[in-house]
């Protein structure tokens, strides 16, 4: 007997892959390390374990004001993106107009402009419209990227939806509302959830549009910001361990989501 | 011609027109069909021939240029489609992926809004009809082509439409079920009273299940006639083609049925092919005398040797070809190449034979509209 041949093992590959995988990953580790770390400043080494950085996070009035802008403001955004966005898509997806290909650029721009130009760019606006900065010129800040990130997922999705279902809809006597909302929607209902997850976590970070954009009002990732030039403290790193897990619930949700049904 | 009052559904002479860059493309052009109440109506035709856009302009799908569409009786050439009591089997049969076949088949009466209570015996019934009693809490995904397809005619029916239409409903199927459940489509026709319009590209199964069949080409409707005519009596080459094979003669009409001595009935009329006259019937158009006419016969319907028949000849066998359960011999005559088609004994190559055919199976057709 011969032994069987195997296939050579990539080891350099796959530990080449491991260290490049860390590299992206250890700051992050760290940060949460100093969450735990007992010790008044932001640093390592670790001095013992504790939990009093996210008790002070729980008491911290700053914070849950911050938080609670955070969520006004995402949730708020949210809904109008992804509301704003099945219509875009539904009209790419439906309508053959002049200028659609143009469209459906200029519709991604928000994502592909650095964060500092839209800001500049509707802070301008605002003052020129004579518009007062508060949670609500933030949230319009949050609709103008958050709708490209919405649409995406919806448009993929409608693209491959079968268009002889619609028809036979129709045919079998029901009214464009119904057909909408008994036959469309179901198939891209996964692809609109999972846009307004993405659409919410990418607005509950963001700072550069929201550092322009707001007035008197922090969201969390300002409040963190402010934070950091003033008071140091494993606070912030609780703070961000804690925004980092509720980030990845999300994104986990979404890709969960839109798993199940293709 | 009926009036388009009385018809299921009656097309009047409608167009379906595409502008592209080098002029418009009629994708329908000028049909003119009359489908009766309880009939199994076939369009027949190959891809492109305006078969499929016919049928959307009847479901509503398109609308047309010119021309009216009447469903019973009442013009809805640009109503919506889910204002015609006309429903769709579609090729593919456009099952609603996340609804049970339940679901699925109720469809038509739940966007109806009709009550619970009074949908499930209805439910219960179309799905009894088309022998799937049992398939109700499955997903379309779970079922197979076959049953997929009951789901779908199921689906179609349960609102008793005034019309079902069908796209090539059996194309999807494997071969071994489709010619049973063709012999169900026929049955269901019959058992509903349904005017069925059915679309298909196979000559085989519009023969075998219509009542009245329309060839179609290149947007235009050949011929419209019961299977026996379109295939025993095609009007065009085009048609003699399209339905089984053909033997094509060329020749001048030398007498008409007025001057023809022995004229059998009103349609004879004789033809001189390579300077030999020859009996041959006009069921179409009456050619004039002089004319040059294409006459087609079936090469199943000429005998090899001394068969029954009034006309005749002899020619050499210049090639055979056996399939099984039949011979097809190519042999030259003094009428030109024929191709004989029979059961039996094959003959040889070389050989000298007679060949005899009656003359109302010699058929003068029309020339071709396209």
């Amino acid at each position: 007997m011969t032994t069987a041949r195997r296939p050579r093992r990539p080891w350099g590959l796959g530990i080449t892959a491991a260290l490049i995988y860390g590299f992206l990953n250890a700051p992050i580790a760290v940060l949460v390390i100093m969450s735990f770390n007992d010790s008044a400043i932001l640093s390592l080494p670790f001095r013992g374990l504790t939990l009093a950085w996210y008790g002070a996070t729980w008491r911290d009035r700053a914070i849950q004001t911050a938080l609670l802008n955070s969520l006004t403001v995402a949730a708020a955004a949210t809904v109008l993106a992804t509301l704003l966005g099945l219509l875009a898509a539904f009209a790419i997806y439906r309508y053959r107009f002049w200028g659609r290909t143009s469209f459906r650029i200029a519709l991604n721009l928000p994502i592909l402009l650095p964060g500092i130009v839209t800001g500049v760019a509707m802070l301008a606006y605002f003052s020129q419209l004579g518009l007062g900065l508060s949670l609500g010129t933030v949230i319009v800040g949050h609709v103008v990227f958050g709708l490209p990130v919405a649409c995406g997922p919806i448009l993929t999705r409608l693209s491959r939806f079968p268009r002889s279902l619609e028809e036979a809809a129709y045919d079998l006597g029901a009214r464009p509302a119904q057909v909408f909302r008994g036959v469309i929607f179901p198939y891209i209902r996964s692809a609109v959830i999972a846009g307004a997850l993405l659409a919410f976590t990418l607005s509950f970070d963001e700072v550069v549009v929201t550092l322009f954009l707001t007035g008197r009002e922090n969201t969390l990732p300002m409040e963190i910001w402010s934070r950091l030039r003033t008071d140091i403290t494993p606070e912030i790193a609780a703070i961000a361990t804690l925004v980092l897990v509720a980030s990845t619930v999300l994104v986990l949700l979404s890709q969960w989501i839109v798993k199940p049904d293709r | 011609m009926n009036l388009p009052a009385t018809s299921s559904v009656y097309l009047d002479a409608v167009s379906k027109v595409y502008p592209t860059a080098q002029g418009d493309v009629y994708a329908v052009r000028q049909v003119t069909l009359d489908v009766q109440p309880g009939e199994f109506y076939s369009l027949l035709g190959s891809s492109g021939s305006g078969k499929t856009t016919t049928l959307r302009l009847i479901g509503g799908f398109e609308q047309p240029e010119y021309g009216e569409v009447y469903i019973g009786g009442q013009v809805v050439t640009e109503q919506p489609p889910y204002q015609r009591n006309v429903h769709t089997v579609f090729q593919d049969y456009a099952l609603f992926p996340h609804l049970t076949v339940a679901e699925n088949v109720a469809y038509p009466l739940t966007v109806a809004g009709v009550n619970r209570s009074d949908i499930a015996p209805r439910l219960e019934e179309a799905l009894r009809l088309v022998h799937i009693p049992n398939l109700g809490d499955r997903r379309p995904a779970q079922l197979s082509g076959g049953q997929q397809q009951r789901v779908a005619l199921a689906r179609a029916l349960i609102s008793r439409p005034q019309v079902l239409l069908l796209d090539e409903p059996l194309s999807a199927l494997d071969a071994q079920i489709r010619e049973a459940v063709r012999q169900e489509l026929r049955q269901l026709q019959r058992q509903t009273g349904i005017t069925f319009v059915y679309v298909t590209h196979d000559q085989e199964e519009a023969l075998a299940l219509s009542d009245l069949i329309a060839v179609m080409h290149s947007g235009q409707v050949e011929q419209v006639g019961t299977p026996l005519e379109i295939y025993e009596q095609p009007a065009s080459p085009f048609v003699a083609r399209f339905i089984g094979q053909a033997n094509f003669l060329t020749g001048q009409v030398i007498a008409d049925p007025a001057s023809d001595s022995n004229g059998t009935t009103a349609q004879a009329v004789t033809v001189a092919v390579n300077g030999i006259a020859l009996g041959a019937i006009a069921p179409h158009q009456r050619p004039a005398l002089g004319a040059t006419v294409t006459l087609m016969i079936r090469p199943e319907r000429i005998v090899l040797g001394n068969g029954p028949g009034d006309t005749s000849t002899t020619g050499t066998i210049v090639e055979m070809t056996y399939i099984g359960q039949r011979v097809e011999a190519w042999v030259d005559t003094p009428l030109g190449r024929l191709k004989v088609v029979q059961l039996g004994d094959s003959p040889t190559v070389g050989e000298t034979v007679q060949l005899t055919w009656s003359r109302d199976r010699c058929i003068l057709l029309t020339a071709s509209a396209a």
